[in-house]
């Protein structure tokens, strides 16, 4: 591990896998990480600008042995009103990235909202 | 009719500091907005958040940043249309605007400033593929008369305070209250929780949870849904609506169907000059709009009003000299009602 950078996997939207170095000396999310690496189209993550309203960013945690911060009343919130929710959902913007998050894997919720 | 010089849309951060550049352009402004007070997502969602990120303040709460913008426009006497929703825009003969609301309220203005931010805060949508066919044909995310229900079989789906509540307020409207809940627990109000669990037990609602609803058939309207239970699978019931209560989330609304370039829910415009969008007198300024290398971030939206107004004071002064930008610290400002703010002249006496 390099210094102030972490190891993350990302599989994005289209199911393809990407390793990424992420910086943990930057206050960065998971959901801005995404959009740094533009991994998901601008307009369908992080549309709240990462306040836990929008749950565009919902992803699955498949490293469950690292510990995460823990939920905040307002991600549980926003969690229980979205759509594709699983047991491991977590909001990206809700995930700082850490040097004790080196290996997080993650898997980007699909987009729900329904084109008119 | 409403008529002004700039028409804004949207009463958040960006909308009010357009009024106090505008004013300094001696150029009146009415405001419009969804929300039934000023101040936008900052006023409504996160008054108590702290902000940053806005120069010469360390730190300021975001309710203390609509309330000191209010009294910085307050000279300019801005006036507003709060709690409706701009709906339509039609471009008249002349190349002025004519908006209406939702409630029907019209407004005149040569300029629109499209200040909207995230955009409205429209019904979330669960992800059926048929439901936009259903909607008001028995699919509504809003109930706005009760008694619409009465004698119907009607499923409601969702978790939250709005469910529970219209749950127990539709069993002594509705035939039959079925509520549909992805999981056994439900993040309301104690006591709705409560009252729900009891209207169970009485046969008044009945609940199912660990359920999605999925699918919708009829042929011109609602007549039955499919629900997938977690562990046991599908099964269709028969219903005359279903009301999925799933919260809000960010939309751009109406503003979508008005001609704009649209590019990833955001508006395009021209970021070389003044914001103007593809049609002549409507501009976009703040979250809601997008160019190369946009930044959605407050300040950003401060600037972009500053140099729109500019181009807006060009729109209603055609034959107007060209505008000579003062600094407010040299000229001070001059409100509406003639009141002058301006740095205090040193006295100077004769020796």
């Amino acid at each position: 591990m390099k210094e102030n950078t972490i190891k993350v996997t990302i599989t994005d939207r289209e199911g393809k896998t990407h390793k990424l170095d992420a910086p943990t000396d930057m206050n960065m999310n998971v959901m801005e990480l995404v959009r740094a690496y533009e991994l998901a189209p601008e307009g369908t993550i992080g549309i709240c600008g990462g306040m836990a309203m929008c749950a565009s960013c919902q992803c699955y945690v498949e490293t469950p042995e690292l510990e995460l911060p823990e939920m905040s009343m307002e991600e549980e919130d926003m969690l229980d009103q979205a759509f594709y929710v699983k047991e491991n959902s977590r909001l990206g913007c809700q995930i700082y990235l850490k040097d004790e998050l080196d290996g997080l894997k993650v898997e980007l919720a699909p987009e729900s909202e329904i084109s008119e | 009719m409403i008529k002004t010089d700039i028409l804004i849309i949207g009463a958040g951060p960006v909308g009010l500091f357009t009024v106090f550049e505008a004013g300094l352009l001696k150029l009146r402004c009415h405001l419009i907005d969804a929300l039934p007070i000023p101040g936008g997502q900052l006023a409504e969602i996160y008054p108590k958040k702290p902000i940053y990120d806005i120069p010469g303040y360390p730190s300021v709460l975001a309710g203390e940043l609509i309330t000191n913008l209010e009294e910085q426009i307050a000279p300019f006497q801005p006036t507003y249309t709060l709690g409706e929703r701009a709906e339509t825009i039609k471009k008249l003969d002349d190349g002025s605007f004519v908006v209406t609301t939702n409630k029907g309220t019209e407004h005149h203005a040569p300029v629109v400033a499209i200040a909207g931010g995230l955009g409205s805060f429209e019904p979330r949508k669960p992800p059926i593929k048929e439901i936009v066919d259903y909607e008001d044909k028995g699919v509504e995310y809003i109930i706005r008369e009760p008694n619409f229900y009465k004698d119907k079989k009607i499923i409601i789906a969702g978790g939250g305070d709005s469910a529970l509540d219209w749950s127990i307020f539709l069993t002594s409207i509705a035939k039959e209250v079925t509520l549909v809940h992805r999981r056994t627990e439900f993040r309301g109000a104690l006591d709705s929780v409560e009252k729900v669990k009891e209207l169970v037990k009485k046969g008044k609602i009945n609940l199912l949870t660990e359920s999605e609803v999925v699918e919708i058939h009829g042929q011109d309207k609602v007549e039955s849904v499919t629900i997938k239970h977690t562990q046991e699978g599908n099964k269709t019931l028969e219903v005359d609506h279903f009301i999925p209560l799933f919260g809000l989330s960010p939309k751009l609304g109406p503003i979508a169907n008005w001609g704009l370039e649209i590019e990833k829910n955001a508006i395009v415009v021209d970021n070389a000059t003044d914001y103007s969008t593809n049609i002549p007198g409507i501009f976009a300024i703040g979250d809601v709009n997008t160019y190369p290398g946009k930044l959605k971030l407050i300040l950003c939206g401060f600037h972009e009003a500053t140099i729109m107004v500019q181009s807006a004071y060009k729109i209603i002064n055609p034959d107007a000299k060209k505008l000579v930008m003062k600094y407010t610290t040299v000229s001070g400002i001059t409100g509406f009602d003639g009141v002058k703010k301006e740095q205090q002249k040193a006295v100077t006496t004769k020796i």
